[in-house]
């Protein structure tokens, strides 16, 4: 079942076709990546997928519903939360409190309500509490929500960005180069908590990265874009395979030598 | 190499800013018109307060630079740029001396020579000892900077205590001697002009051992405080709030007539500064126009109780709710055009709609409705049961109402689902969509909570003046208040608290000196901005930021950290 559907999707930037002509489905609780050479066009399908960007031409389902058109905040409603390439917490906020306004849509407190403390608020809000330190714990930042976002360090904060975004409730996780900037052991170790999200939350996980053992370690299924276009998709083992990946990152004559040799 | 090359440059940079600074407060008045008041009788004006502490600050500085290259550069350091200091000042004084310059510093009078060299008939006397006196407050300075921190912090609350004092000797005077057994105190401590060496000396000793000890077994209580269960932390706080309730209570009661009127104004500004507190401390959308509000809720509540223009002739409750119904439209009104714009942009558009509204009440086409230049007249005071609130202490109990009401709501605000969702905005606003939330409902909501306690605020201030004019509501007010948000503290409600209080207080008791006060107020912005950006009174976890820097500097543990929760 395709949890995530695109179909004929085309974006532009004046002359530039970042996206083109695009098919691409993504499988209920699957792992899918997304990989390609720099300005292939893969941060603006998230952007897309997320409503930062409305598509010219084309449309994205999730399950049978179309996301063009919606604006960020109801496609996450709607269950698809993400991360970004280059951290973006809230940076004066505490940990806890990027968890929590990670859980904004499902909170209901109201203007009124707030100012008069209605008992059903408080609870809410108690509630809420509870279940960001659960969240706190379960990216292993247990004791760290007090420190603000800034000063923790680089790992903890990808692993916060991530615990905001399960704030959401999503159906789909969209990491956006999660591996950036990490070392072999840290890839690993993330490599495993991104299994165990998607079997411990029954999500789909749909991945940005660069960092081809992540990428072939850990996905079911990947799809390589080139300029914009879908040029292969596979399991990781064809993918890796295939004459024109090769080509798009080694460049043109690489892959008659490689299969050469 | 020549070790005057190494050490002494930048003690000589600071002695020479230094020198330029004292030589710029003289020539524009401030020395002279501040020695009108003693600090101690006899022995200090406030002119010489004002170049002492400026010299003591920057032969401090100076110090400190040498202190760096060790022990003994310190004197020296100190010593250089006092003396340079002084050698301007001395400059300046010959200068005076040989030409007439008061064809274009018209403040340069011999007057302010003869205060420069301590009133010495003889010239070069009288410069001599200016130069000795930057000699020895470098010297002081350096004494000060050897100091080990706890002294010093004790030294400089003590002196300053004593300065402040003797500022605000007016204020602190009358309502001194209204009371028995402190009028006694009184004619110990202000027999004239200025504080009694004897007082003076007294006040210093009090505040110092006071510090001394607060600074001892302060620590001690507080963790003790900290031990405490819980519950009876709870009903400590509890009885910290009463206290400050029934201080508040009494306050009108104890500071008589000036003051209450001066406690007026703070609370009116300290209610707009916590409703631009939400809109720019929270969610960080920089309102230059919110004088609009307030004049919009002055307007409101003008047109429908005046009998001068005899629309309506309601009395002060029934309008307050429309003006501040009145305010709360408008602010949603400017917030729907300008919800696309940030930082600057919002800024500019925001001081645009704040001048439209003015040059709306005064223009002739609406004269018949607003009164025009004239403003309106004969606003009724607001009546409970027969009680007027028509003094000043009795309208300090309406505003102080108000106060309360607004901090309540701020604070119920800020640590909820809606308060969060301003800060997301503040940070990223991209990323707070992308969150979940809704920026136009978010951003309108702060706008609009902002402006309805703006409208309160006029509205009050219509019914304490009796009368609206346009020229009350300049673009003047905005600055004001985001100065007071700025000093105190973005996004802190005791910040804003401390902020009016610094800001519109201290100005309103220092009357005689207003000439200057924008130019005090653009130094202490400056100040405030090197020195101690966070505010005077920031949210605790803001301080948290600024000065714990160590924490972030902590090497990140990448390697060992395990990423994720292995299973």
């Amino acid at each position: 079942m395709a949890v995530i559907t695109i179909a004929n999707l085309t974006k532009q930037f004046g002359g530039l076709i970042a996206v083109e002509n695009l098919d691409l489905e993504v499988k209920e609780q699957s792992i899918h990546s997304i990989i390609g050479p720099n300005g292939a066009g893969k941060t603006t399908l998230f952007n897309c997928i997320t409503g930062f960007y409305r598509p010219e031409i084309g449309d994205i389902l999730l399950d049978d519903h179309s996301l063009v058109g919606l604006l960020p905040d109801q496609i996450v409603r709607h269950g698809i939360a993400r991360t970004y390439q280059n951290i973006r917490l809230f940076p004066d906020l505490t940990a806890m409190e990027n968890i929590l306004v990670g859980m904004h849509s499902h909170l209901r407190a109201g203007y009124f309500g707030t100012v008069l403390g209605l008992p059903a608020m408080r609870k809410e809000e108690k509630d809420a509490n509870e279940e960001a330190l659960r969240l706190l714990k379960f990216v292993n930042l247990a004791g760290k929500g007090d420190l603000l976002a800034k000063n923790l360090p680089y790992g903890n904060q990808r692993r916060l960005e991530i615990g905001r975004a399960l704030a959401t409730r999503p159906k789909v996780l969209c990491l956006d180069e999660p591996a950036a900037g990490m070392n072999p052991r840290e890839s690993q170790d993330l490599m495993d908590f991104i299994r165990h999200l998607r079997d411990a939350l029954g999500i789909t996980i749909f991945l940005i990265e660069h960092q081809m053992r992540v990428v072939m370690g850990i996905s079911e299924k990947v799809t390589v874009l080139d300029y914009g276009k879908k040029i292969a998709e596979g399991t990781p083992a064809e993918v890796q395979a295939n004459p024109l990946v090769i080509e798009a990152y080694l460049g043109r004559g690489s892959a008659t030598q490689a299969s050469a040799a | 190499m020549n070790p005057v090359a190494t050490q002494g440059f930048p003690s000589i940079r600071l002695g020479l800013i230094g020198g330029a600074s004292l030589v710029l407060l003289s020539l524009i008045g401030m020395v002279e018109a501040f020695n009108q008041r003693e600090i101690v009788s006899d022995v200090i004006s406030m002119g010489q307060t004002l170049l002492l502490f400026t010299a003591v600050f920057i032969a401090y500085l100076a110090a400190i630079r040498g202190r760096e290259r060790g022990q003994r550069q310190v004197f020296g350091a100190g010593i250089t740029a006092g003396l340079i200091m002084a050698g301007l000042l001395a400059l300046l004084v010959l200068l005076g001396h040989g030409v007439n310059m008061r064809q274009v510093f018209i403040n340069a009078s011999p007057a302010l020579f003869q205060t420069l060299i301590f009133q010495q008939e003889e010239l070069w006397a009288g410069i001599g000892l200016l130069l000795l006196a930057g000699a020895v407050t470098g010297l002081s300075a350096g004494l000060l900077c050897l100091l080990p921190g706890q002294l010093r912090h004790f030294l400089i609350s003590g002196l300053c205590s004593v300065a402040i004092v003797g500022l605000l000797q007016d204020m602190i005077a009358p309502v001194l001697s209204e009371w028995g057994p402190l009028a006694d105190l009184n004619d110990l401590l202000f027999p004239g002009n200025g504080l009694s060496v004897s007082g003076a000396i007294g006040l210093f000793i009090a505040v110092v051992v006071l510090t001394a000890v607060w600074s001892f077994k302060g620590q001690a209580m507080q963790t003790r405080i900290q031990a405490l269960p819980p519950r009876s932390r709870r009903g400590l706080n509890l009885a910290a709030v009463l206290v400050g309730v029934c201080v508040l209570l009494v306050l009108p009661q104890v500071l008589g007539l000036f003051l209450s009127e001066v406690m007026t104004i703070i609370g009116l500004y300290v209610l707009l500064g916590l409703g631009l507190n939400i809109v720019v401390g929270f969610a960080g959308l920089l309102d230059l126009g919110y004088v609009a509000f307030f004049a919009i809720g002055s307007y409101t509540q003008a047109i429908l109780t005046s009998p001068e223009l005899g629309f309506f002739n309601w009395n002060f409750w029934q309008a307050l709710p429309l003006a501040v119904f009145f305010g709360v439209m408008a602010g949603v009104i400017l917030g729907v055009p300008v919800l696309k714009m940030r930082g600057d942009y919002l800024a500019i558009a925001t001081l645009g709609f704040g001048e439209i509204i003015r040059i709306l009440v005064l223009s002739d086409f609406l004269r018949p409705w607003l009164g025009g230049a004239q403003g309106i007249g004969k606003i009724p005071k607001p009546e409970i049961a027969g009680f007027e609130f028509a003094t000043p202490p009795q309208l300090y109990y309406l505003i102080l109402a108000g106060c309360v009401l607004v901090w309540f709501i701020s604070w119920r605000l800020r640590d909820s689902r809606l308060g969060r969702a301003w800060m997301a905005v503040r940070e990223d606003e991209d990323v707070a969509q992308a969150m979940g939330i809704n920026l136009v409902a978010t951003k309108l909501l702060a706008f609009a909570t902002g402006a309805g306690f703006s409208a309160l605020s006029g509205a009050i201030f219509a019914t304490k003046l009796g009368s609206v004019y346009p020229h009350s509501f300049n673009v003047m007010i905005s600055i004001n208040i985001i100065c007071v948000i700025i000093v105190g503290g973005m996004g802190s409600m005791p910040g804003v608290t401390v902020g009016a209080l610094a800001l519109v207080g201290l100005p309103e008791l220092l009357r005689e000196f207003a000439d200057y006060r924008l130019l005090v107020y653009g130094a202490a912005l400056v100040a405030m901005m090197l020195l101690k950006p966070e505010g005077l009174w920031p949210e605790p976890t803001r301080q948290r930021e600024l000065h714990e820097v160590e924490i972030a500097a902590e090497p990140a543990p990448l390697a060992e950290e395990p990423v994720g929760p292995r299973s």
